[in-house]
């Protein structure tokens, strides 16, 4: 018997979490819209697909992004072999531009302050590595991204301290959960290092207000705890309010800044997480220093960086593409939204991110997670869509379910959506009201301004359809 | 005052070692041939920069294996989505098959048992995590490259023994000097779950022979305990004997082995010269193993673009075939010139037959036999000599007096204006000692043949043939004219 590690033989690695049931459901039979039409539909992946033509696009126009084109090839070898972890310099001034960019040039980021790692996942294991001892603990609101514990734990010995927040006050983070979580934390004899926020949030696709992150701010000087602000949907953002970042923030109140950090990636505001572009970005000295050293361990390809310099540094391109992507999710989130809505299924507000909160508790048997799960196996065997129980984000109510809409084309997704309406049909037949009959598909017509400010009811064009009303309710016709 | 890890405030990046003294000195001031001629020349950097010319032929020749041309694009949408740390098929069969090419197809790799990580630097600290507890130890046999003390330590905790090795039978690791290794970590309470070895070695620019690697091989056996191979220098090997992989060795009829100990660690940055591209591989013979390696991937996963380049272009049979004997030529040829113009001052190296480095054995020129010597030695060696080369003890080197110089990372000009930074300095310093017959570079011709089978005399031209001179002779010893 050969021994190995504690952490090798161990579950930190997080995968036997109901989070990844949905995924080996799929994996096992996925859809296809010729090969497997009935195949379950990947629902469960917050991956943004909506707008690779326009890159694609660019690609074609700039074959000097790359270093095997003729026009790129003379900068193959010394990129090939270009290792030092500071990165390369026109990489780091081409995202620290684009985070500038994403947040409305509100605020400027100093290229030398950023620090690659091997995607957010290596990102946030090393934030931890560089803050915390093992035993020690970040507080964390919920519901929040089950990889957090495996990529702030696994291999760091961190805890996680959960903020419990309450869909009573649209999990909104208060002061005092974030009292509370302290002083439980602190009881438990846990030396608390950190808050952990997402902002915007997955899975809420909620952003916080300035309101909120300055108590956040005052609530981490007080503690003198550290603040990581995983902003990695910050150009998902596709209506109004305009996101405030923690960058803002800091300008505007009295804050200790070697407490705040941010963890930034192009997986999904851009759509590349197979690229393993992950940033960090502290201004603390010291931390940038040491985790500098540590992004050894997961630099980002010179071949990706050399692409990504190149594109991001052309400022047409980003302006259109923020613009065009946030265009794009949004007419995306209207028409998932306002379809569940027509079939009684509400969810969350929100104007971020590339899903939404989804509310299903009416439809579970009694309040508890048990009763989640049996739904959420109904969900995926019977309606065939991996859709992410809201207890894998460790949401403390039962009934919430993560569903993602950006991921696929127009067609899945009405697939998905007559799924879904079929399943509501089935088990509420009486409560539909006979109207709804007439929401086919192929008369629904959208069109949208490019603004984005709008009202809920901009999109809804033809009155026959109007009246977001749940089938339980009862029907008045 | 804020509060961060002790990880953090500690040492364990051991960016205080003199390795990366020599780095700071160079980068104030590199060598340029015409902007710094003076400036100081790299020859601390393991890179292998001889073979790039054949690869952007192939590169033009191949725009699929870009995504970002004409003829790739199409695949960019579902690479750039790509983030299964399972990695890409095509790109585990092409290592996997490349790995076998680069041991002449001696051995078969099993593409699912190949699992990514952050270059060697991410395979290192990944397979630590996997093998040991903090507090517990891993065998390194001496000298051993600086990295290991961050990759292995840093984060994970763990520790490393040092197996004394010795220049009086050419550094080879020996059954004892393993137990002797072994048994003092056990006196020092430490749990040795592993020995690491690095064959070809760095800095030593050898490889292992067969009875030594079986010996290790039931040494590990004995004692249960995980072998872990990095072999990232494997096509680096240049001249006979061959390079034998642990991976043989465990097919061997008359080895008896728990596979479930063994582990490689391989990279594509020596051996194809993209260390920028931070393709790290670990290959385990145990499941568990795999699997644990595979979830933790995700920390250190290869950019999918880079994923895609590599997969097409080590499926490239006639490609790789031709790389690997035109790398191992030019290899071959850059060491023969380099050792024997060294060899023409007087100065001596290890015999080596792999690798990007030499290991210089300057010993005679220490004033004693001390690390401060050898100390003083190499700041003269960069502040006069105008030389980055890397000395011995950060390596972990137990006798004074060695330095390891890299060869394969600067261009033929770049090389002649080194050795003759060496020569003025030897001269220098050693006068009366030189024989007037020395030649100067530029009469220097060396012609070979491409056959790997070479003796010491093959390449010198009969014009500047000398009695006196193939052999390695110490400045110090009595002039002969």
């Amino acid at each position: 018997m050969a021994a190995i590690s504690k952490i090798a033989t161990g579950n930190g690695h997080g995968e036997n979490s109901a989070y990844f049931d949905g995924w080996k459901a799929y994996e096992i039979n996925p859809f296809h819209p010729t090969d497997r039409p009935d195949g379950v539909i990947q629902m469960g992946l917050a991956e943004n697909q909506l707008c690779f033509d326009f890159i694609e696009k660019w690609l074609m126009e700039h074959p000097e992004a790359s270093i095997c084109t003729a026009e790129g090839v003379s900068k193959f070898k010394e990129t090939a072999l270009f290792q030092d972890y500071h990165g390369i310099p026109e990489f780091r001034q081409a995202v620290a531009k684009f985070m500038g960019k994403v947040r409305g040039d509100r605020v400027k980021f100093d290229p030398d302050r950023i620090v690659m790692s091997g995607g957010a996942t290596g990102a946030h294991e090393m934030v931890a590595f560089c803050l915390a001892d093992p035993g020690e603990a970040f507080l964390v609101p919920t519901p929040y991204y089950p990889g957090f514990d495996r990529d702030l734990r696994w291999r760091t010995g961190v805890e996680l301290v959960p903020v419990v927040c309450d869909s009573a006050n649209d999990f909104k983070i208060t002061i005092d959960s974030l009292q509370s979580a302290y002083h439980k934390a602190q009881e438990a004899n846990i030396k608390i290092k950190g808050l952990l926020i997402t902002n915007p949030s997955n899975p809420l696709g909620t952003f916080m207000d300035k309101d909120t992150l300055k108590n956040i701010i005052n609530f981490v000087n007080e503690k003198n705890i550290h603040l990581i602000g995983d902003e990695i949907y910050a150009a998902t953002v596709f209506m109004e309010p305009e996101f405030v970042s923690i960058s803002e923030v800091i300008e505007e109140v009295e804050c200790n800044r070697d407490l705040i950090h941010i963890v930034y990636s192009l997986s999904k505001d851009m759509g590349f997480p197979g690229f393993r572009v992950g940033i960090v970005y502290s201004y603390n000295d010291t931390v940038t220093s040491c985790a500098r050293k540590m992004s050894s361990f997961g630099l980002v390809s010179s071949q990706t960086q050399h692409l990504i310099a190149t594109m991001l540094s052309n400022d047409e391109f980003i302006d259109n593409f923020v613009a065009e992507s946030r265009e794009r999710l949004f007419k995306r989130h209207k028409y998932f939204t306002w379809t569940l809505s027509q079939i009684g299924i509400c969810s969350l507000k929100s104007n971020a991110g590339l899903f939404i909160w989804m509310d299903l508790r009416k439809l579970l048997k009694e309040k508890t997670f048990e009763a989640e799960m049996d739904l959420w196996r109904v969900i995926i065997d019977e309606v065939k869509l991996n859709v992410s129980p809201g207890s894998s984000f460790h949401c403390h109510e039962p009934g919430w379910f993560r569903v993602c809409f950006a991921n696929m084309d127009n067609y899945t997704m009405e697939i998905a959506l007559s799924r879904i309406r079929n399943f509501m049909v089935k088990n509420n037949e009486t409560m539909v009201p006979p109207r709804n009959k007439l929401l086919r598909r192929t008369s629904l017509k959208l069109s949208l301004s490019r603004s984005l400010s709008r009202k809920m009811d901009d999109f809804i064009m033809s009155p026959s359809i109007m009246s977001p009303q749940s089938p339980l309710v009862q029907a008045r016709t | 005052m804020v509060a961060m890890s002790k990880i953090a405030t500690g040492n364990g990046h051991g960016e205080n070692s003199p390795y990366f003294d020599g780095w700071k000195a160079y980068e104030t001031n590199p060598f340029h041939p015409t902007e710094r001629p003076e400036g100081v020349i790299q020859m601390g950097l393991a890179e292998n920069q001889l073979c790039f010319n054949l690869i952007k032929n192939w590169l033009i020749k191949h725009p699929e294996a870009s995504l970002c041309t004409p003829q790739g694009v199409d695949k960019f949408k579902e690479t750039a989505l790509f983030q299964d740390y399972h990695g890409m098929p095509e790109f585990r069969q092409a290592v996997a098959k490349f790995m076998g090419k680069v041991r002449g197809d001696r051995v078969k790799f099993d593409p699912d048992r190949i699992v990514m990580s952050g270059g060697a630097t991410g395979a290192h600290e990944m397979v630590a995590f996997c093998l040991a507890d903090p507090g517990e130890a891993f065998l390194v046999p001496t000298p051993y490259y600086p990295g290991f003390d961050r990759d292995l330590k840093w984060r994970t905790g763990v520790e490393l023994v040092p197996v004394d090795c010795e220049s009086c039978n050419n550094f080879k690791i020996t059954r004892n000097a393993l137990e002797a290794a072994y048994v003092k970590a056990q006196e020092a309470n430490l749990r040795v779950k592993g020995l690491l070895i690095t064959n070809p070695s760095n800095p030593l620019g050898t490889i292992l022979d067969r009875d030594t690697l079986k010996s290790m091989v039931r040494f590990i056996n004995d004692k249960n305990i995980h072998l872990i191979g990095d072999e990232i220098y494997a096509a680096t090997v240049f001249m006979e004997p061959e390079f034998v992989s642990i991976s043989e060795i465990i097919e061997e009829e008359d080895v008896e082995c728990n596979r479930d100990l063994i582990h490689i660690v391989y990279s594509l940055s020596k051996d194809m010269g993209f260390p920028g591209f931070r393709v790290g591989i670990v290959y385990s013979y145990n499941d568990s193993v795999v699997s644990c390696a595979r979830k933790m991937s995700s920390f250190g996963l290869v950019s999918s673009q880079t994923q895609h380049l590599i997969a097409s272009m080590l499926s490239d049979d006639e490609f790789v075939d031709n790389f690997i004997t035109e790398s191992k030529e030019l290899l071959f040829k850059r060491h023969k010139y380099f050792t024997w113009s060294l060899s023409q001052v007087g100065i001596g190296c290890l015999k080596g037959n792999s690798g990007l480095f030499i290991w210089m054995d300057l010993r005679k020129l220490l004033k004693e036999k001390t690390f401060a010597a050898e100390m003083e030695l190499w700041r003269v060696i960069i502040n006069e000599v105008k030389l980055n080369v890397s000395p011995g003890s950060s390596f972990h080197c137990e006798e004074p007096g060695w330095f390891r110089v890299c060869f394969a990372n600067m261009d033929d000009h770049t090389m002649k204006v080194a050795l003759l930074r060496i020569r003025t300095f030897v001269l220098k310093n050693n006068e009366a000692m030189v024989p007037l017959k020395l030649c100067r570079p530029s009469s220097l011709k060396i012609s070979l043949s491409r056959s790997l089978s070479r003796r010491m005399d093959d390449f010198m031209s009969p014009g500047i043939m000398s009695p006196h001179s193939p052999l390695p002779q110490s400045p110090l010893v009595r002039a002969r004219t």
